[in-house]
């Protein structure tokens, strides 16, 4: 038996004739044990810092500063994050964030949804230049259109709230989000229209009852989008508004850092705050956010 | 069938409001920008036109340093296609070759993407902070007390200093980007040139870098493209500071608009911006497509 195994182990050496076979499989196991501890001290370098903002949002100035500066607390302050969502009005741009957030998303989605299919679908002669003409929008960087927008804004009495940024963030993502669904509609097959055509239903229930469900994957994708540029846009948001009480969290973080620099463990627990919600949404949805990401770079 | 695709009033109500909303928001608002660019006007009286003359003055007889803060972005933009774009690479190919802990190693260098440049440029100013920041009392700890620096408040260091932010945080993008392109790669490809007897090496030298061209000048265009643009991270570190020495167009513009009230100046440096991204994407994509075709 164990003959055998020998001679089929020397045949298969003499096929390859590969002599230095062995000193060939030691060399590349060291070579790809260094790789992986390089990849190991990246991950590290790309986590460490996040390890320690989450681990100073916890201290006092004294352990940061230099009594414990890389350690876990040695008292777990939540005492920061009271302080931070109260007197550093932190509760306030959070609930701010997720109003703008989740009304650019909705109507994003809604806008992206109507047009598509109205572009991909629908008969008229317009539909490849419109398609064309909200790509265009893809080019457009938002500083161009900073002090006009400020202006149209002003005019319209719209600085200093929500709308002030709900308005601009939408607009600018429609072209991506557009650009998205009318090519996940292409591969919705039309016979399931035809089919519910024969059955007598209007456009709009066409549309609402049958074509908006199956929509739900690429809505998925095109809110994941939506939800990073407008959680974490900063420029307009900065420009458009100035009141305390409608700030979100990027601008309002920013200018409590500003006017409070002594204590480190508040901000600190503000940063966490303002991270969190989209680090829960990466841990759920690690696989979608990527591809969305790479979709939109790839396309784009 | 063909009446109900037809009905006109269903797709106005469907396309108009989307179509009305970008219009006015996204497009319009270009004209506006280069109308306020050709003139004199600080936003309260009425302006004067000056045709071409903010341009001129973006260069000549400048007062306020934008030449070299055009300088400034094209230093960030060498400094990314240079070094940042070779270490996402690297790392993309390793990553695609399924080596241990792949997913995870993947979804880890991606998370400083997702996450607000406010936090991450709040988070490093800390981190560089001469005093009490991590970086210094670090080095501090292990001895190193000499290579402790002022960082961001140094006017030689703080470029660099805010360069290595910027890979710190988008290299997990590039990377997946161009692994994503190098996982498409049919293994196929991979196993008969193994079999030809080629090491890891030759092949991404030889097989992967060059399918993936089209993917690396998408790179290299975000790179170049991002680093003209950039404005979030470096507002919030420093603010274009210490002297001017990390000021970027888009921070300068900024200021000049709503510190200094110069609309039709600042509005000159939004529209010069534009058309220097434009410039680039264009002779990017026909510099590296010659390439591919060789």
């Amino acid at each position: 038996m164990k003959d055998k195994k020998m001679t089929r182990y020397d045949l298969k050496m003499d096929n390859q004739t590969e002599f230095y076979r062995p000193l060939n499989k030691t060399l590349k196991k060291t070579v790809s044990t260094f790789i992986f501890i390089a990849l190991c001290i990246f991950a590290v370098i790309q986590l460490f810092p996040l390890y320690w903002l989450m681990t100073f949002s916890f201290k006092d100035n004294y352990e940061i500063f230099g009594g414990n500066v890389i350690g876990l607390p040695q008292v777990w302050r939540v005492s920061n994050y009271i302080k931070a969502l109260t007197s550093g009005n932190v509760l306030v741009f959070l609930i701010n964030s997720v109003i703008v957030t989740v009304s650019t998303i909705v109507i994003t989605s809604l806008l992206v949804c109507t047009s598509s299919y109205a572009i991909v679908r629908m008969k008229w002669k317009l539909s490849g230049v419109t398609l064309v003409y909200f790509l265009v929008g893809m080019m457009v960087p938002i500083h161009a259109t900073l002090l006009p927008l400020f202006m149209i804004l002003r005019k319209f009495k719209l600085l200093n709230s929500h709308l002030a940024i709900i308005i601009p963030y939408v607009a600018f993502a429609l072209p991506i989000g557009i650009l998205i669904m009318t090519g996940f509609l292409e591969s919705i097959p039309k016979e399931l229209e035809e089919a519910a055509c024969i059955d007598g239903c209007s456009i709009y229930k066409v549309f609402g009852k049958l074509i908006l469900p199956l929509m739900r994957p690429a809505i998925a994708t095109i809110s994941i989008f939506t939800y990073m540029s407008s959680w974490n846009e900063l420029m307009f948001a900065n420009t458009f508004i100035n009141s305390d009480r409608l700030k979100t969290l990027t601008v309002g973080i920013f200018s409590m850092v500003n006017e409070n620099e002594t204590e480190w463990g508040p901000i600190g627990a503000g940063l966490v705050i303002a991270t969190l919600p989209t680090i829960i949404m990466y841990i759920v949805f690690s696989g979608q956010v990527q591809k969305s990401l790479i979709m939109g770079a790839v396309k784009g | 069938m063909q009446k109900l695709l037809g009905n006109k009033k269903a797709i106005f109500l469907f396309v108009f409001p989307a179509l009305l909303l970008f219009t006015v928001i996204v497009i319009v608002p270009i004209f506006f920008s280069v109308y306020y660019s050709m003139l004199d006007w600080d936003g309260i009286a009425k302006g004067t036109f000056v045709g071409f003359n903010n341009y001129i003055r973006l260069f000549q007889n400048n007062t306020d340093g934008f030449p070299r803060t055009v300088l400034n972005s094209f230093i960030l933009a060498i400094l990314s296609v240079g070094i940042q774009l070779p270490i996402a690479l690297t790392l993309a190919l390793i990553l695609a070759r399924e080596v241990r802990g792949e997913k995870i190693f993947r979804t880890i260098y991606f998370i400083p993407v997702i996450i607000s440049t406010v936090v991450i440029g709040q988070l490093w100013t800390r981190i560089y902070n001469p005093d009490y920041g991590l970086l210094n009392t670090v080095l501090r700890g292990i001895g190193l007390e000499s290579l402790a620096g002022r960082w961001l408040a140094s006017t030689e260091q703080a470029l660099g200093c805010v360069f290595v932010v910027i890979v710190w945080q988008y290299i997990g993008y590039h990377m997946l980007i161009m692994y994503a392109s190098a996982k498409s790669i049919s293994s196929e490809i991979y196993e008969s040139a193994l079999i030809d007897g080629a090491n890891e090496l030759t092949i991404a030298m030889r097989i992967s870098i060059p399918l993936m061209k089209p993917i690396i000048r998408v790179c290299v265009i975000f790179a170049v493209i991002g680093s003209f643009k950039s404005f979030d991270l470096i507002y919030v570190m420093t603010g274009g500071g210490p002297l001017h020495a990390t000021e970027v167009p888009t921070i300068l513009m900024y200021t000049s608009i709503f510190a200094k009230y110069r609309y039709g100046y600042g509005s000159a440096m939004a529209i010069f911006i534009i058309v220097e991204c434009l410039v680039f994407t264009v002779a990017i994509k026909k510099l590296m497509s010659k390439d591919v075709m060789e």
